[in-house]
């Protein structure tokens, strides 16, 4: 047998070790991903990515390609799962847009907008977190943190430094700095790092240049995340399927 | 033919959405053939009647937000959620991060340039909600209409989507939380 699978019926090749989502990258298959990037270990964590492989749910960030595997990735009820998601992301946090100067440029938001979500459905959270705001150069607002680990493996892989990781359990979980103090200003990460600038969110900004582009002008203004968005998003409050 | 009657209303909110329910312009002119406003800072009625269409702006900050928004809710057919605010607390949700008291000793006591430091307690005043909460949590909402404000296109669209008969519908292209 061959090295391919079948995305929504379309064959692909795989090369041995990859997984669905390496392979569907490659063919230039959108999935939808919020914690995964190419080059670093896949995190498995937000299940955006979440397709259906014989009928069982499966993250095709992790799960390697296997010969004849066929994939269910773009069917109406995946991506109202994958709306649902988002709706949880957003009201666990504080993702007050037009406050956030990642806004236009940020990845959970151009998933709403993906998936037309209109609202967060869910009773908002409200959460209080803690804003760090030592570092000179950049600025940790854990409010809009999605705990996406992004941030703790580009500093561990790609900096060869470990300034992030993960504290707590469940509701509980938090980024916490590596450094006595706990302050990102006490920690040797630098403005050049990949950790620094590869937070899908506006949780870890720079300061000083969050208005040089306006809004409106902006990647996911202009752009949408899978870059095949023509279709109409209807406003109408209907049933969850959560309901 | 009688007119489709519309209500609109700002409760937490900046009044920006209403600025740009303006920006429709000259379309104003043509809507109003076939529409006429109930309460509404445009016609300065204090009291919903019935009506056909309720935008509501902003979330909800106070006591009288909540029960001008149930007094929407009654009255209106169809509610539409109009803005950031309306729809997850928006700017106004910020004060969330702290309490009540905080909020007020920083606005009337020892905010920057306060005369005459004191905390207002006129009993007219309504009360302050210990969170700014969005429409949804109150209320059933009919319609979403994001952004922060909705763009006069986006307002040009659901209403004339509504009046055709349609159910309204945005491109995702005009679809924005900021
Ligand atoms: S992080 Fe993204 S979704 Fe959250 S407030 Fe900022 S722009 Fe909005
Ligand atoms: S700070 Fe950003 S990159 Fe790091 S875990 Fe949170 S959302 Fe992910
Ligand atoms: S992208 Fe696969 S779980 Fe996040």
């Amino acid at each position: 047998m061959s090295n391919t699978l079948f995305i929504d019926g379309q064959e692909i090749p795989f090369a041995p070790g990859q997984t669905i989502m390496d392979a569907s990258l490659e063919a230039g298959i959108y999935i939808p991903h919020l914690c995964h990037k190419p080059g670093l270990t896949p995190h498995g964590s937000c299940k955006l990515c979440t397709v259906e492989v014989d009928g069982r749910s499966v993250s095709a960030c992790t799960l390697p390609a296997a010969a004849g595997m066929k994939v269910d990735n773009n069917t109406p009820a995946l991506q109202e799962v994958r709306k649902t998601l988002v709706q949880m992301l957003f009201v666990e946090g504080n993702h007050l847009c037009p406050t956030c100067s990642k806004t236009g440029d940020c990845t959970l938001q151009a998933l709403g907008y993906h998936f037309g979500m209109l609202d967060g459905h869910f009773p908002p959270f409200y959460p209080r977190r803690e804003v760090d705001a030592s570092h000179p150069d950049l600025v940790l607002d854990r409010d809009r943190c999605v705990l996406c680990e992004l941030c703790v493996r580009a500093s561990r892989e790609q900096d060869g430094k470990n300034v992030f990781a993960i504290s707590g359990r469940g509701a509980s979980a938090h980024i916490i700095v590596n450094t006595s103090s706990g302050k990102l200003g006490d920690s040797d990460l630098t403005l050049d790092d990949a950790a620094a600038h590869i937070c899908p969110v506006g949780a870890i900004l720079p300061k000083n240049h969050g208005c040089e582009v306006p809004f409106g002008r902006r990647t996911f203004d202009l752009h949408s995340v899978a870059e095949s968005d023509v279709a109409h998003v209807g406003l109408q409050k209907t049933e969850h399927h959560d309901e | 033919m009688s007119k489709i009657r519309i209500a609109t209303t700002s409760l937490a909110g900046c009044f920006g959405c209403h600025m740009s329910f303006l920006d429709m312009d000259e379309r104003l002119v043509g809507l109003l053939e076939y529409v006429e406003f109930d309460r509404s800072p445009l016609t300065d009625i204090k009291h919903c009647q019935p009506c056909d269409i309720g935008l509501v702006e902003g979330g909800l900050c106070n006591a009288e937000n909540v029960h001008v928004l149930r007094e929407f809710r009654q009255q209106c057919k169809i509610l539409i959620a109009v803005g950031a605010c309306a729809i997850n607390g928006g700017v106004p949700a910020m004060r969330n991060h702290y309490t009540v008291q905080e909020c007020l000793e920083e606005a009337y006591l020892n905010g920057v340039g306060v005369d005459n430091p004191m905390i207002p307690s006129d009993p007219e005043l309504p009360l302050l909600l210990s969170k700014v909460h969005p429409l949804h949590e109150v209320v059933r909402v009919d319609y979403y209409l994001p952004g922060c404000p909705p763009s006069g296109d986006a307002f040009f669209t659901i209403l004339s989507d509504l009046l055709a008969g349609k159910e309204p519908s945005l491109p995702k292209a005009m679809l924005h939380y900021d």
